[in-house]
């Protein structure tokens, strides 16, 4: 086979801070359009929660489709692809565009339509009143914030992921250290620049500021997602030759083994996606259906009829801004399986270590770098990587301050005892807090082995999570003992199948002794468990009063 | 009867992403796209058609206006 783009006899690009100058002035206009649309803060906490539900359709869908979409869609689908083929896409995104179009017209319509009669601001008001329980309350707390941190945390080590390659030889005085990212900026710097914006505009306007922002770093990483895809196949000879030269093993499903050569020896890599697991995955994209700070988003919607382009176009933005990924992801099983690794370029080699499995989240940024070899562009497209990052970002930060302050701190105080603005001054001291508990911890566990092995873990436990919104939005039987029965399963079972994972790595059940990922993905099994449970025990328990079953079923 | 329909057609599409019979087809539409990937790509555009339908036909009005009959916060 003949291969177009040979690393062996790659220029490697000079060092360059122009890309550095792109990134600055990106964040910086970014800070000025959020901070510009704190202008239309209205002071009240409702605004700074919800928007005073003022949000029209383009901007929901932007919003929604941003925050849904991490680093995991740019950076992580492009390495996803890289290490197991052309199965990516239909394992996460074509079934992502039915079942999350589902979830926003089965969930988040009669959530937002309940959410706004009674004036709820967070899920747990929704479910402390939908089954006449205070401790539903205390006993969902922790789960939800304690699987947004580790999808919080994916957003913060993904930018130093990414902007550790992208900055790598750029200051070898000010920061030098040992090995392929001497001269880049460190991730404390990084980290701090990338929270301390994002903190700057949710403080300042809180959910009006994140649906404005989300808004144009949504348009800015579709276009620069589409400019790469350009750019690269360009590179590559045109789109024709560059998918010519994409590895035969990563064309199709079939399970298979791939050698590869690493600085540390040679190992096989599991190629192909098993057949069970393409069938449990399905369960994965119901998490849409329980993430807090998508509640939130729904919230601001001015009316019902704004989730209409959103529930259709949905499917159609993820297309937009995978496929592309995914063939990049393809053609660089191209770049990176030829020549030998002996020959390739030290650069290169010492970025991907040698594209082994913890290496495969940086793909993208070096297929970026040595391709584009174009600076300007190397920054536009790096800072379209980190507006998918920062997307997400923002809406967390945001609706966990939401959940301390409304579900722990107001909860069992009288209305009157504080006012709408010391609400909101809580609820800011909050965001700070958890940015700052956020930057912390990113900076201890940067080192983390796959980052976006981590975020099926968070997703899994919010799609579990997502029979418990189903049945009390469906089912009038749907008691406060089955709620209490279906959480305690969801949790029992998702900590137990996190553990055998070795806390964070890719496991599915009942696999074989061959490979990881030929079983049932654990979180068909936690969704099911959760939802026989409340169905089981709901059956048997005292159903909620005629007074809750007519507040939430009109 | 609307919403048997619309459950049939979910559970029809949810059948066909598995579409096993793509599984080892690695051969590349239009010169350039993998088979797998144009299969889902078609699948992502007809699911975005399919909501455009549920949309129409089977929009929650009621819900709706119920919702807009009133507000606490």
């Amino acid at each position: 086979m003949d291969y177009l783009f040979n690393l062996a006899q790659a220029e490697v690009p000079a060092v360059s801070k122009t890309p550095l100058v792109v990134i600055i002035c990106y964040l910086g206009l970014l800070l000025g359009l959020a901070l510009f649309s704190g202008r239309f803060f209205r002071g009240t906490s409702k605004d700074y929660f919800v928007a005073s539900h003022s949000i029209g359709p383009f901007m929901l869908l932007m919003s929604v489709f941003g925050t849904t979409m991490t680093a995991f869609a740019l950076v992580g689908s492009t390495g996803k692809a890289f290490q197991k083929g052309v199965g990516t896409y239909g394992l996460m995104a074509s079934s992502s565009g039915l079942i999350h179009a589902a979830c926003f017209f089965l969930i988040g319509i009669k959530v937002w339509s309940i959410a706004k009669r009674h004036g709820y601001v967070t899920q747990i008001q929704f479910f402390r009143n939908r089954f006449e329980s205070n401790g539903i309350g205390y006993l969902l707390f922790p789960c939800l914030v304690l699987l947004v941190i580790p999808y919080l945390l994916i957003g913060v080590i993904g930018s130093y992921r990414v902007m550790g390659p992208a900055t790598a030889g750029m200051f070898i005085d000010l920061f030098p250290q040992a090995g392929p990212l001497n001269g880049s900026v460190p991730p404390w710097i990084i980290g701090l620049v990338i929270c301390g914006v994002v903190l700057a505009y949710i403080f300042a306007g809180g959910s009006r500021a994140a649906a404005w922002a989300n808004t144009f770093q949504t348009l800015v990483f579709m276009a620069m997602g589409v400019l790469a895809f350009y750019l690269i196949s360009r590179a590559l000879g045109g789109v024709a030759a560059a998918s010519e030269q994409i590895y035969p093993g990563h064309l199709v499903r079939t399970p298979g083994e791939l050698e590869v050569t690493t600085k540390a020896g040679a190992f096989q890599r599991e190629i192909g996606i098993p057949p069970i697991q393409f069938l449990t995955y399905m369960f994965i994209p119901l998490s849409v259906g329980m993430f807090p700070h998508l509640f939130q988003h729904w919230l601001t919607a001015k009316s019902a009829k704004s989730f209409r382009l959103t529930v259709i176009a949905h499917p159609l933005c993820i297309m937009v801004v995978w496929v592309p990924c995914v063939l990049i992801g393809l053609w660089a099983t191209g770049v990176f399986n030829t020549p030998p690794l002996a020959e390739w370029p030290k650069p290169v080699v010492s970025i991907m270590g040698g594209t082994d499995d913890a290496g495969v989240g940086k793909v993208l940024s070096v297929v970026v770098k040595f391709l584009i070899v174009n600076p300007l562009i190397a920054g536009l497209v790096t800072a379209g990587i980190l507006a998918a990052i920062m997307s997400s970002l923002d809406s967390q930060f945001l609706c966990l301050g939401t959940i301390f302050t409304n579900d722990i701190v107001l909860h069992n105080q009288s209305k009157e005892r504080f006012t709408d603005k010391q609400i909101v001054l809580i609820a800011r001291s909050f965001v700070v807090a958890i940015v700052l508990l956020t930057y912390i911890l990113s900076l201890v566990l940067k080192d983390v082995q796959n980052v976006f092995d981590l975020a099926v873990w968070s997703f899994s436990g919010f799609a579990a999570l997502t029979s418990l919104v189903f049945t009390a939005l469906y089912w009038k039987g749907a008691t406060k003992a089955g709620a209490y029965a279906c959480i305690t399963a969801v949790a029992v079972s998702w900590v137990y199948f996190f553990a055998k994972s070795g806390w964070g790595g890719e496991y599915t059940v009942f696999s074989s002794e061959h490979r990881t990922d030929d079983g049932v993905m654990p979180v068909a099994i936690c969704f099911v468990l959760g939802l026989v449970s409340m169905i089981v025990v709901s059956l048997f328990t005292k159903k909620p009063s005629d007074e809750t079953i007519k507040k939430f079923f009109p | 009867m609307k919403t048997g329909i619309i459950i049939f057609i979910f559970i029809t599409f949810a059948v066909l992403h598995q579409d096993t019979w793509n599984w080892d087809n690695g051969n590349l539409l239009f010169g350039f796209i993998p088979v797998g990937l144009a299969y889902h790509a078609g699948y992502s555009i007809v699911a975005a058609i399919f909501w455009a339908c549920v949309v129409k036909f089977a929009w929650p009005k009621r819900l709706e206006e119920w919702a807009d009959g009133g507000e606490k916060l």
